[in-house]
């Protein structure tokens, strides 16, 4: 039982982490339908951003995090600029192989700078974080993950919902046509979205970092791991992504902890593809009517 | 004798039999005569071993980039799956060969047949699947497969690998690099025949039809899902050829190659050759397969100077740095990829000096 419960809290908490990296999908794909294939990338770089502010350069940590989460704003539109504005009205395919194309540079990239070794922040979070349960032991770092993934979905959806910002997001993407007549900036828009979406993938490689190290091929592959939980949610759906992450987070490990920890790794997988059998359209997506 | 035929200086077609053709004059016809004379009677005379070998890898990823160009660039239908079903089309042939006893002539062909299968349970999704969502389902397709690969150990013996026995063809046996080179190529020209062919009729047609738009194609009598599953399975069955070809090649498998990146890379030589055009998958992957050679050699030349073996470590990663730069750079300035290159080049030549 003990185990379960153990199990319980570290699936939930790794659960919010992948609902948080799944929201900078979402806020991508909303208002740009862009499949965002480089996302685990983007995660590691806001992770390396942060490394080197708290612990190269020793700037204390709340700086150090608000500068992280500025510079990974600006990365966001630098990426837009360059590389997805000229390919507006471009097929499908083009787009999200450019993506792929933008995820090797920045791995290559990574990698020539850092290597490929194991980094690690300095221990940072209050103590006092950490909870002890009768024989049920919650680290700091899951806590803060789970504070901090509320906090961030709660801002996001009533940005969404409320804010002007938002609102005109939404109309981009349900009809850029109808929203550009209507005189919303849709260039400003998508540029908006990555910043932001760059900056939740920031936030999430850092708490990624505080869990299990910063390395580039860890948490890049992360980055795959949002499909599944998007699919899951619904590709358009914040609600959906947070409900898909934690589903799919208590999978993994109750695979991970009572059947194999190979098989944790392609769960994820095996549900996503069922799901597409049954339900294309996730949990909570939208139901795309086409004409001809 | 026949009249040769020369380029018209505009578009002049009377018949649908003329736009159906693949050489539009008989010096196209020529000039394949001479290329294959080229390829089978000089090259492998004139190459040192290492770039035999090289131009046999160029040999066998082209085979399967021709078939994902077959789905990807003429179906429409998007698949990260193709690393996975390449190596399918491998352990099969590893597999046929070693505990059934198949002869390399039969077991190449029934590694295709499995890749095809298997292919076609992964394109099962595609009935209800369009774009973003499809391409997710692939992507699941390609992480179960590695995953099958590694852990199934009682049939692909997982990362301990299987080594192939070695080909025999009619009591010939085949070993080194030339003899390879023959294989290899004579499948490649017929696969290649093959695809140009299938474009161009019933079949081939309706792909296109599909890509462009599906529900039109519906509404004009085309069975959607039977010719996208019949898509993927061609699209596989090259993969598995290919994969059954390197499998007999390299002459023993495990299941590190078969990753996502070799999917990514397969993508990358067909959208940089030009989807939708089977000349620009060799394109593609010739581009692909030289600038990886040319990136290891730079690599490798600055380990031997002994000053520099520092700074090679350190830019052994820049080669995919090198690898996505490629991808952007012809995304964003040439979509049309290589194919489209060749095409300017080939019309300046022909309407010089008045191209206007």
């Amino acid at each position: 039982m003990e185990f379960f419960l153990q199990l319980f809290i570290q699936g939930l908490s790794v659960g919010f982490l992948y609902a948080l990296a799944a929201l900078g999908f979402v806020i991508i794909f909303k208002s740009s339908s862009v499949l965002n294939l480089a996302h685990g990338e983007i995660m590691a770089i806001g992770a390396f951003i942060f490394l080197i502010f708290s612990s190269w350069l020793k700037l204390p940590i709340p700086i150090a995090f608000l500068l992280t989460l500025a510079g990974s704003f600006a990365l966001g539109f630098i990426i837009e600029r360059l590389f997805l504005r000229p390919l507006i009205g471009e097929a499908l395919i083009y787009v999200i192989m450019l993506t792929v194309g933008m995820a090797a540079m920045f791995k290559g990239l990574m990698l020539f700078i850092f290597g490929g070794n194991l980094f690690s922040y300095p221990d940072f979070l209050p103590k006092y974080l950490s909870i002890q349960w009768g024989a049920i032991h919650i680290p700091p770092v899951y806590t803060a993950s789970l504070m901090i993934g509320l906090i961030f979905l709660a801002i996001f959806g009533l940005f969404f919902k409320y804010s002007s910002q938002g609102i005109y997001m939404r109309s981009v993407a349900d009809n850029q046509t109808a929203a550009l007549s209507l005189g919303v900036h849709v260039r400003r828009v998508f540029a908006l979205s990555w910043a932001i979406a760059a900056l939740v993938c920031a936030m999430s490689g850092i708490i990624l970092g505080v869990m299990n190290g910063i390395n580039v091929h860890e948490i890049s592959h992360m980055g795959l791991k949002v499909f599944p939980v998007v699919i899951l949610g619904g590709l358009e759906s914040i609600a959906g992504a947070i409900i898909g992450g934690i589903i799919i987070g208590l999978l993994e490990t109750f695979t991970g902890g009572y059947i194999s920890t190979a098989l944790r790794e392609v769960v994820p997988y095996i549900v996503l593809v069922l799901i597409l059998l049954v339900k294309p359209y996730g949990l909570f997506g939208l139901v795309e009517i086409e004409r001809v | 004798m026949k009249k040769l035929k020369f380029h018209p200086c505009g578009n002049f077609k009377e018949e649908y039999e003329k736009e159906l053709t693949i050489f539009e004059t008989d010096f196209g016809r020529l000039w394949m005569w001479i290329g294959i004379f080229i390829l089978f009677l000089i090259i492998p005379f004139i190459c040192k071993p290492y770039s035999l070998y090289i131009i046999n890898n160029i040999g066998i990823a082209a085979i399967a980039a021709i078939g994902l160009n077959l789905l990807i660039g003429y179906t429409g239908q998007i698949s990260l799956g193709h690393g996975a079903f390449f190596g399918v089309g491998a352990y099969a042939a590893a597999i046929l060969a070693t505990s059934l006893k198949f002869p390399f002539w039969l077991s190449v062909p029934s590694a295709g047949v499995i890749a095809a299968l298997v292919g076609m349970v992964f394109g099962i999704p595609s009935a209800r699947l369009k774009h973003l969502y499809l391409l997710i389902a692939t992507l699941a397709g390609q992480f179960i497969i590695q995953y099958l690969f590694v852990q199934w150990e009682s049939l692909t013996r997982g990362a301990e690998g299987i080594s192939l026995p070695r080909a025999t063809f009619f009591g010939l046996h085949i070993k080194g690099d030339r003899p390879f080179f023959y294989v290899i190529f004579i499948c490649f020209v017929i696969m290649t025949w093959i695809a140009v062919n299938l474009v161009r009729s019933r079949y081939g047609r309706a792909f296109i039809a599909i890509r462009d738009n599906d529900r039109a194609a519906e509404g004009m009598g085309i069975p959607l899902f039977r010719y996208k599953l019949l898509s993927f399975a061609i699209s596989s069955f090259y993969a598995g050829v290919a994969g059954g070809l390197s499998a007999y090649y390299i002459g023993s498998i495990t299941p590190e190659p078969f990753t996502l990146f070799l999917s990514i890379e397969f993508i990358a030589m067909i959208i940089i050759g030009g989807l939708g055009s089977i000349p620009g998958s060799i394109f593609g992957t010739i581009f692909i397969m030289v600038l990886n050679e040319v990136l290891s050699g730079a690599t490798e030349f600055f380990m031997n100077l002994s000053a520099f073996t520092g700074v090679a470590l350190t830019i052994a990663p820049l080669r995919e740095f090198v690898f996505g730069l490629a991808i952007v750079l012809f995304i964003i300035f040439e979509p049309r990829g290589l194919a489209e290159v060749w095409r300017i080049i080939r019309s300046s030549f022909r309407l010089w000096p008045f191209s206007y």
